[in-house]
């Protein structure tokens, strides 16, 4: 646990000497000239000047996007499969809280920190790529819902989601203050907070399927379904599960001097028991998809060149992951495990942007191609995040063990104040 | 506060955010009354293009630029004529904005930006807009058109000369058509109209009045001596209105906010009963076991039940 030291309780309380450790965590801690850190700053720099520039000159100054293809990558990349990417909260948070499934409890502070920390920066990215983005306040305050929009829906859950996901992760922000009393009142609504959370999800992700149900005829058929909806929310949990895979073998080498000896010790066989997960749930996935194809009538589609691409997504960026999961289950194999979720990833981001990019208006004569300052944006909108999420696993209890009060029982001389006063 | 509580909360919290919208979902809104609508007869218009200048005027617009160039509307020319070479020979077609009875736009727009009048026209809103374009997204017909080059980038498309319908009089286009090519008038009367003019020239006319069922049904209607797909306009739009192809979504959300949380907390409680007491969060892995056995008197569960 060398470097990270959580607010003692040892020391006087009070205004002056907590802000004194906030100062002194907002000090980066580690190498400064990391390759991470050299890449990820120019990136970030040049995307502030394409986002400056997009502001003072609109949005033509820098994106590619037409009267004939109004969404691009920043809404297709960064909203819509980055939120899918975010799914793995909404289902660990599921299977640990309301399933009782206790072995994922060492990833679930990591993976609701990624999945919060997705939605403010994916979904915040939205505010780029909004034409009259002051007007956002009109969807908040109520002087002008548009009730019978799916994007209302989702601009409501988005907000409450990300409040949901807070209130999941706050425990962790108490015991890095050295608060009990608040740790324990935030930990009582735990509970409420991912019930809220999970329902939330269910109705967003498959809500950013939904909104391409009007654009009818303008998808291509092989990927417009009326079904749209529940093939975002059934990929939404491979999806999700993929990242943690992912994420958690990066995190096993990046942030090895953070991760408690438990948590790394469990590491594989939480890998192999969330590949099961997902090679389940692609199961249906794939039969559905194949169940679309046939009821629709869109064999013939298949021989196009649209239907060979449909076809690399579904055979090479789903079957495929399937099968790795299927053996890397059967023969205990975490490596292939870890390629099956990378493919995954691979194949949802090929979904997504197929349905909202590729895909979409696919018989123009001239297709919307990103410009390199969408490429550099939307890079810089996942570095940003990276960036926020490693200051918070340095500094917060997210891969290593609580502190050690938090287990030790509550003193006499503390439960006058920390009884609750609705007990 | 209790977690019983806290769940009551955000139940109604939830309610309050999602319950009114299914009452306004697939439903036009203002659509009282008889709206007014616009017949084009597509074979008496000879492209003089009279009608694209007196828009711009009407609506402050700059002076159409060259009429070869620009068949189709655009942000700064709401109306604009397309010509087709045809089976029948050249036809030209007047665009613009349809105003659906039944818009895709007003129904995809979450700050209610896109109106569609009781008496017909769709308006955009200024004041309302945030610029996200899901109306573009969702428009069968490509009308809403966006100024990507403005820092203040509005929708721009025709609006059916809202004001001057509101004021009794004719749409400018309609006004200033030399050729009799567009009647203005209630969207009941028109529909008429065109199948009399059908049943007066079946010769002259393809019997399909374009306008009457697309996409729900729009207060622009057209007449046409060729098939409306040699004429610029999709034929894959369907008969049913827009907003229902996203009803259905719309109309589970309020039982999916209903039975999920309620399916979620018993699956919870279930799952818990029986087990021993312990912090509801419960901390970061917390050595050896998953979860610690909690202090007495922590807010847990079985603490919940007991009172």
């Amino acid at each position: 646990m060398n470097g990270a030291q959580s607010f003692s309780e040892g020391r006087p309380r009070g205004g002056r000497s907590l802000w004194r450790f906030l100062l002194s965590e907002l000090k980066p801690k580690g190498p400064l000239f990391t390759v991470f850190n050299l890449v990820s700053v120019p990136v970030m720099i040049a995307a502030a000047v394409i986002l400056f520039v997009r502001f003072t000159h609109g949005l033509s100054a820098v994106t590619n996007l037409s009267q004939e293809v109004p969404w691009g990558l920043w809404k297709g990349f960064n909203v819509v499969t980055g939120v899918a990417f975010a799914g793995g909260a909404y289902f660990v948070t599921l299977l640990v809280y309301v399933l009782g499934q206790k072995k994922y409890h060492s990833i679930v502070r990591i993976t609701v920190l990624n999945g919060f920390l997705a939605y403010v920066f994916y979904a915040g990215a939205l505010m780029l790529d909004l034409g009259r983005p002051w007007k956002m306040l009109n969807v908040v305050i109520g002087n002008s819902f548009g009730v019978s929009s799916v994007l209302f829906l989702i601009a409501w859950h988005f907000m409450l989601y990300m409040m949901a996901a807070f209130l999941e992760f706050s425990p962790a922000i108490a015991e890095w203050l050295g608060m009990k009393r608040l740790r324990r009142a935030l930990s009582a609504l735990t509970l409420g907070a991912v019930v809220f959370g999970i329902t939330l999800s269910i109705l967003h992700q498959s809500g950013l399927g939904a909104l391409f149900l009007m654009a009818k005829g303008k998808v291509h058929p092989l990927w417009y379904s009326e079904f749209l909806p529940i093939y975002f929310l059934v990929s939404s949990v491979f999806a999700g599960l993929s990242v943690v895979i992912f994420e958690g073998t990066l995190s096993r080498r990046m942030f090895a001097w953070r991760m408690s000896e438990q948590h790394a010790a469990e590491h594989d066989g939480i890998v192999l028991s969330l590949s099961k997960i997902c090679a389940a749930v692609m199961y249906a996935y794939v039969f559905l998809k194949v169940l679309d194809v046939v009821h629709g009538h869109k064999l013939a589609l298949l021989g196009t060149s649209m239907g060979h691409w449909f076809l690399l997504e579904v055979v090479g960026f789903v079957l495929v992951p399937l099968a790795f999961f299927t053996e890397g289950v059967r023969w205990k194999s975490v490596a292939a495990c870890k390629v099956g979720a990378v493919l995954t990833m691979i194949g949802i981001v090929l979904n997504r942007l197929n349905v909202s990019i590729i895909g979409f208006e696919w018989m123009q004569p001239v297709r919307y191609i990103p410009t390199p300052y969408e490429v550099v944006v939307t890079l810089a909108v996942i570095l940003a995040e990276i960036w926020v999420l490693r200051w918070v696993i340095v500094r917060m209890p997210v891969l290593n063990d609580s502190p050690a009060w938090v287990r030790e029982p509550v003193r006499a001389a503390e439960v006058p104040e920390a009884a609750p006063a609705s007990v | 506060m209790n977690r019983r509580g806290f769940l009551k909360t955000l139940g109604l919290a939830g309610a309050t955010v999602v319950c009114p919208r299914t009452s306004g979902a697939a439903e036009p809104s203002g659509g009282a009354g008889e709206p007014y609508g616009v017949l084009v007869d597509t074979t008496r218009c000879v492209g003089c293009n009279t009608c694209t200048s007196a828009c711009a005027e009407a609506n402050g617009l700059p002076e159409p630029e060259d009429p070869e160039a620009v068949t189709r509307p655009t942000t700064t020319q709401w109306t604009a004529i397309g010509r087709y070479k045809t089976s029948k020979g050249e036809v030209f077609a007047k665009h613009q904005c349809m105003h659906c009875v039944s818009p895709a736009c007003h129904s995809a727009c979450l700050t209610a930006a896109m109106e569609k009048t009781a008496r017909g026209p769709v308006v955009w809103r200024e004041d309302k807009c945030m610029g996200c374009r899901f109306c573009m997204i969702s428009c069968p017909f490509d009308g809403p058109k966006f100024e990507y080059s403005s820092t203040n980038p509005r929708i721009r498309k025709c609006v059916m000369c809202a004001e001057r319908i509101a004021k009794g009089q004719q749409p400018a286009c309609v006004d200033n058509c030399p050729e009799g090519a567009l009647t203005f008038g209630k969207r009941n009367d028109l529909l008429r109209e065109a199948h009399k003019r059908i049943g007066n020239a079946p010769d002259q006319y393809v019997d399909h009045v374009y306008g009457e069922r697309e996409a729900g049904g729009t207060s622009w209607l057209y007449l046409a001596s060729v098939g409306f797909e040699e004429i610029g306009f999709p034929a894959n739009v369907g008969e049913s209105s827009y907003p229902m192809l996203t009803a259905p979504f719309l109309y589970s959300v309020p039982f999916v906010l209903t039975l999920a949380p309620t399916l979620l907390t018993s699956v919870a409680r279930a799952v818990r009963k029986g087990e021993e007491p312990h912090d509801g969060e419960a901390s970061n892995p917390a050595g050896g076991n998953g979860s610690a056995p909690a202090p007495a008197g922590s807010p847990g569960f079985e603490e919940e039940d007991a009172s």
